[in-house]
């Protein structure tokens, strides 16, 4: 819109020239020019007001980076538990008179069974070792005399979800082996897990889902109030023919970067918060034994967190402008 | 150029600000359109551009019935028009340049074709040297050649001013009312609403008289006898 200042003026002003259509014949590059000078427009009328505009893109970044923080919880919950996805597997404590011979000759037996997939033998003596390892009572078991474990097979049978009764029925035959002191199914507590899991899952949906909303109502609010400051350019646009679209494109484009900001910062905030969590994380991971690293969002993630809010402050204005803009009409 | 027959316009309070007004105006012709405050002659304007719709009767524009325009078709309608408000209607936030650039910036001109016609037109109205100006910065007289400059940069085929002159001194009013005279004789069709009558006599351009809602005297009618 600005002119170049050295241009060199053609002919002296003629105003009812009668070539009136000649010189528009292509109308798509203005149409991009405007978008293009709207889109940056809109940022400089943004950055005329800095601190309100940081309030609310700090606003809309709070309200997402908590679904935001919550999901990369769950995501690192599930990382932790998908070790154990499926395991439902039985451990048969045998007696402890049992040899170690015969505990082999049942576990080889146990291998002909169609609805077992892998069978494991742990002799007391390795399983004196892990407990040593994993325990943390390693100094302890050093002052017992003998080893108190017995032999453990550890069984793991076939399709184990779709028929949680097929295995409880394995289970129970394999209580019934005369080397089986006890036969137990590890498979509750994985269960459960998952239930719990999947429950936080939603609940980070509905969080998400009613933050999601304030941020379109947030935006919807500031853009009203920008409408009205703008009252007087509105009305002069309609006056002189400007389409609604026309009026409507700078507020579209502030919603636009109000979300493409809110989503930033967001993403900033929870890339902070895991910064701050990651340590304490890890000593707490050592202390299980474990190196266990916690996962930031993904590149993927932040983009799609980025492309939201983008959308949702786009569609916020939307909804803001559509209302508000019918009110404005030049009296 | 514009038809009015029978035209009624009643505000929901039940103030009847237009009766039964009826008057045409050629192409090519100006006119004024005098009367008190409240005589309608802001209500006549603000049928043609659209801002109101009659309550009877019917308006045509360019040869176009308006009771036929539908609502998105008004910023269409409204770009035939130049419209130059009494309060000038700048836009404080940009320049003389910009403010006069906006007609063309709606309609999709693009960027060279804007600089050229906004210079023109600054140039129609002596503001050459004022482009860069912002509009808090001119005088009256120069802050409503600026509006002019906007409502005529698009080359509209009908100029609407609603009391151009209504805050200016009588030396700078006949200025403006020159400025106009020079537009129709361009080929403008030009509607100016004054109630400067003095202004209004000298010019010599034919008068329509708006009384209570009525109109009183149409000097169009006995220029075209």
């Amino acid at each position: 819109m600005k002119p170049k200042k050295n241009r060199t003026r053609t002919q002296p002003a003629r105003i009812r020239s009668t070539n009136r259509s000649a010189q528009r014949h292509s109308k798509l590059v203005p149409y991009l020019t405007h978008h293009l000078q709207m889109l940056i427009a809109s940022l400089g009328y943004l950055s005329r007001s800095p601190v309100s505009s940081l309030m609310t893109s700090a606003v809309i970044a709070i309200s997402l980076a908590l679904p935001a923080g919550l999901y990369v919880a769950l995501e690192n919950a599930m990382k932790i538990s998908a070790g154990w996805d499926g395991a439902a597997r039985i451990s048969l404590f045998l007696t402890p008179n049992t040899q170690l011979a015969e505990a082999r000759a049942l576990a080889d037996r146990l291998r002909l069974n169609t609805q077992i997939s892998r069978v494991d033998i742990i002799d007391r003596d390795t399983g004196l070792k892990q407990f040593q390892q994993i325990s943390g009572f390693g100094d302890a078991i050093k002052f017992l005399d003998e080893n108190p474990l017995p032999h453990v097979i550890t069984v793991q049978p076939y399709d184990d979800r779709q028929n949680p009764d097929k295995i409880v029925r394995l289970v129970e035959t394999l209580q019934q082996e005369k080397q089986v002191e006890l036969a137990q199914l590890d498979m509750q507590w994985v269960k459960r897990l998952y239930t719990l899991l999947d429950v936080a899952r939603r609940a980070i949906w509905i969080i998400g889902s009613l933050l999601g909303l304030a941020v379109l109502l947030i935006v919807g609010n500031t853009i009203r109030l920008d409408i009205q400051n703008r009252r007087e350019v509105i009305q002069v646009s309609k006056l002189i023919g400007a389409s609604n679209a026309f009026i409507r494109r700078p507020f579209l484009y502030t919603g636009l970067w109000y979300g493409l900001f809110g989503g930033l910062l967001a993403w900033l905030l929870v890339a902070v918060s895991l910064g701050i969590i990651a340590q304490p994380v890890q000593q707490l991971a050592t202390l299980y034994y474990s190196d266990y690293q916690i996962m930031g969002l993904t590149p993927g993630d932040a983009g799609i967190l980025v492309l939201a809010s983008c959308l949702l402050g786009w569609l916020g204005s939307w909804l803001a402008v559509g209302r508000h803009l019918k009110d404005i009409e030049p009296s | 150029m514009i038809r009015f027959d029978n035209v009624v316009k009643r505000y929901p309070n039940g103030f009847e600000a237009l009766s039964r007004a009826s008057f045409h105006l050629p192409r090519g012709q100006l006119a004024y359109l005098t009367g008190h405050s409240g005589a309608g002659k802001s209500t006549l304007l603000k049928l043609i551009a659209l801002i109101e719709r009659p309550t009877r009767g019917q308006i045509f524009l360019d040869g176009v019935n308006l009771n036929n325009v539908p609502n998105r078709r008004i910023p269409m309608m409204r770009r035939k028009l130049g419209i130059i408000f009494q309060n000038h209607h700048l836009l404080s936030d940009r320049s003389a340049f910009d403010n006069v650039a906006l007609p063309l910036v709606i309609q999709g001109y693009r960027h060279r074709e804007i600089g050229k016609r906004v210079r023109a037109a600054l140039d129609q109205v002596g503001l050459l040297s004022k482009e860069k100006a912002a509009p808090i910065t001119l005088s009256g007289g120069e802050q409503q050649r600026v509006g002019i400059a906007r409502a005529i940069v698009h080359k509209p085929t009908l100029l609407l001013a609603d009391e151009p002159t209504g805050n200016l001194d009588p030396d700078l009013s006949r200025e403006i009312m020159a400025l106009f005279a020079r537009f129709n004789q361009f080929g403008t069709t030009v509607l100016i609403a004054s109630h400067d009558l003095d202004l209004i006599r000298i010019t010599g351009h034919p008068v329509i008289s708006l009384n209570a809602g009525r109109i009183e005297r149409n000097e169009l009618q006995m220029h075209a006898e």
